[in-house]
């Protein structure tokens, strides 16, 4: 089935593998490539794939300003936010059981943190301001000497909100906590500088900035220096933080990735920002849009809007050939409305008629002018059948209604 | 979620094509005229139904039938299936139209069961406004 005909605006979930990255790690498999493991010592096969690991190492290690050394590759910002929360909590148990987190992290974060709970930690989840940022202040009064560890992403993944994470780290380091930052939505679209914050643990992600699925990796501070329990053990590889032969191609195509994406930011960025500009333009002239997240606060390439009297998973399918990803409960098995748009305080009705579009670097002039065009025709025709919009017209405050709820 | 075809099809040909999938409204103040509402913005699903009926017999006969729904593909897909089993029933034959008959024209899956419960609530409630009304 060919997908070609699909316009991809869903660049948060996942972006496509660049073409030069895909080449890259193609010398890295075959026969006639480097295919050697790197833990093998003993010949040129391991030496080279070493090399091949240490240079993208030094990669990632570049975008983000920090020492290689302190790079542990895991399988993807999932494994880096586990090995982050559930490693340093235990390690340090004898110093505290407080963990602080927030409640529009990623899964990734929370259900680690929910384990946490279990045995026997206690979590603060702090609530968004309604724009979807953490305050800093949020964190400053929630903090206590039992806190071992925060954790707070750098931009959320549904809003594209940034936190300000400078100012966090110097509240955790007054403390004596340790900080933890899933930055998957960073790399790529902000600077980050890790020499000049107090930040002690940083998880990334490959395949959100045209890397592979499959590999990711967690910053771990040397200087002031933290340490984690491993949750994978065999081998004592990277430093027995993460244990497993190290996965060559996915690791040398991280590395290309992040090279890229610390060249090609600025590129990538102002172009981007001019969609996103034309798509806000644009969308504010269809009748009752909501914005959700901080338009002052948030990076250009992920625009969550709300189409209030449309349901979003409707839209989603009025939209077929866009991609695009809904806060609709309907799009997710759980059939609640996104849990991120519910801490914002959003009404119910507002997180189910939610759409996030997302663009990225292969996004054209073209990809954004259709689904403009195709967006507000369907709007219009979903509004055509909604009885709520029906009711908005007669007048009716759809809150004072006594709905049959089922 | 992948959809089932017979789900995909029926949104959107309703969507494209509202009128002739009975997409409207009657004036609910007519006296041959039932309305149903049913379901709530906050959960994601409204459903309004509505239905022209006259008297045959000793029982009455639904003419015609207009709907408008707010929720997800298959919410209007099970809506717009409904409606084209309603027009030509008898009430009587219309208020024994069970979900299950919905959900297998569709081939809905089990997690959008609620889809065709709100629409077999919609037209109980639809033949009831219509019953206080003669």
């Amino acid at each position: 089935m060919s997908t070609q005909s699909t316009i991809y605006l869903d660049y948060a979930s996942t972006t496509p593998v660049d073409p030069r990255v895909a080449s890259k790690m193609m010398e890295f498999l075959t026969p006639e490539g480097e295919f050697g493991n790197p833990a093998s010592r003993s010949h040129r096969f391991g030496w080279k794939a070493d090399e091949a690991v240490e240079q993208a190492r030094s990669h990632v290690a570049n975008l983000v300003n920090c020492d290689p050394r302190e790079i542990v590759w895991t399988s993807g910002a999932t494994e880096a936010d586990n090995l982050a929360i559930k490693g340093v909590a235990r390690f340090y148990k004898s110093k505290g059981n407080h963990i602080i987190t927030s409640k529009i992290e990623h899964k990734a974060v929370l259900d680690p943190c929910r384990q946490l709970e279990r045995e026997g930690f206690d979590v603060t989840y702090l609530d968004p301001d309604e724009k979807g940022v953490i305050s800093p202040s949020a964190v400053k009064s929630a903090i206590k000497d039992t806190t071992v560890l925060v954790s707070i992403m750098h931009i959320n993944n549904e809003l594209g909100t940034v936190n300000d994470i400078e100012e966090i780290g110097n509240i955790t380091r007054d403390n004596g906590s340790f900080f933890h930052v899933d930055a998957a939505q960073s790399t790529g679209k902000v600077d980050i500088d890790l020499e000049k914050i107090n930040v002690d643990l940083m998880s990334f992600s490959a395949h959100k900035t045209y890397g592979p699925k499959g590999i990711g990796a967690l910053y771990v501070r040397r200087k002031p220096r933290v340490r984690l329990e491993a949750l994978i053990h065999g081998g004592g590889h990277e430093r027995g933080m993460r244990s497993g032969t190290l996965a060559t191609h996915q690791i040398v195509g991280m590395g290309e990735a992040f090279r890229i994406a610390n060249k090609e930011m600025n590129q990538d960025c102002n172009k981007i920002s001019k969609f996103h500009e034309k798509f806000l333009d644009k969308v504010k002239e269809i009748d009752h849009v909501y914005i959700n997240g901080d338009l002052d606060n948030k990076v250009p390439n992920i625009l969550n809007i709300s189409f209030n009297f449309v349901e979003g998973e409707s839209l989603i399918m009025g939209l077929k050939d866009i991609a695009v990803s809904s806060g609709s409960a309907c799009t997710s098995a759980s059939l609640e409305p996104s849990y991120v748009l519910r801490a914002l305080g959003r009404k119910d009705e507002l997180a189910h008629s939610s759409i996030r579009f997302s663009f990225g670097r292969f996004t054209s002039d073209d990809d954004v002018n259709n689904t403009l065009d195709i967006l507000a025709n369907v709007v219009y025709r979903l509004r055509e059948l909604s009885p709520l919009w029906e009711m908005h017209l007669d007048g009716i405050d759809l809150d004072t209604v006594e709905w049959n709820a089922h | 979620m992948a959809y089932s075809k017979k789900v995909v099809e029926k949104f959107e040909n309703t969507l494209n094509n509202p009128e002739a999938f009975k997409v409207g409204r009657f004036d609910p103040k007519d006296s041959d005229v039932g309305t149903g509402m049913v379901g709530a913005p906050a959960c994601g699903d409204v459903m309004k139904l509505q239905i022209k009926c006259e008297p045959k017999g000793n029982t009455h006969v639904i003419k015609d039938v207009k709907f408008k729904t707010y929720g997800c593909g298959s919410a209007i897909a099970s809506s717009s299936e409904l409606v084209e089993m309603l027009i030509g029933k008898t009430l009587e034959e219309a208020k024994s139209i069970k979900n299950i008959e919905i959900a297998k024209a569709l081939e809905l899956p089990p997690i959008k069961i609620h889809c065709s419960v709100l629409a077999e609530d919609s037209i109980k409630q639809a033949i009831e406004d219509y019953e206080t009304k003669q």
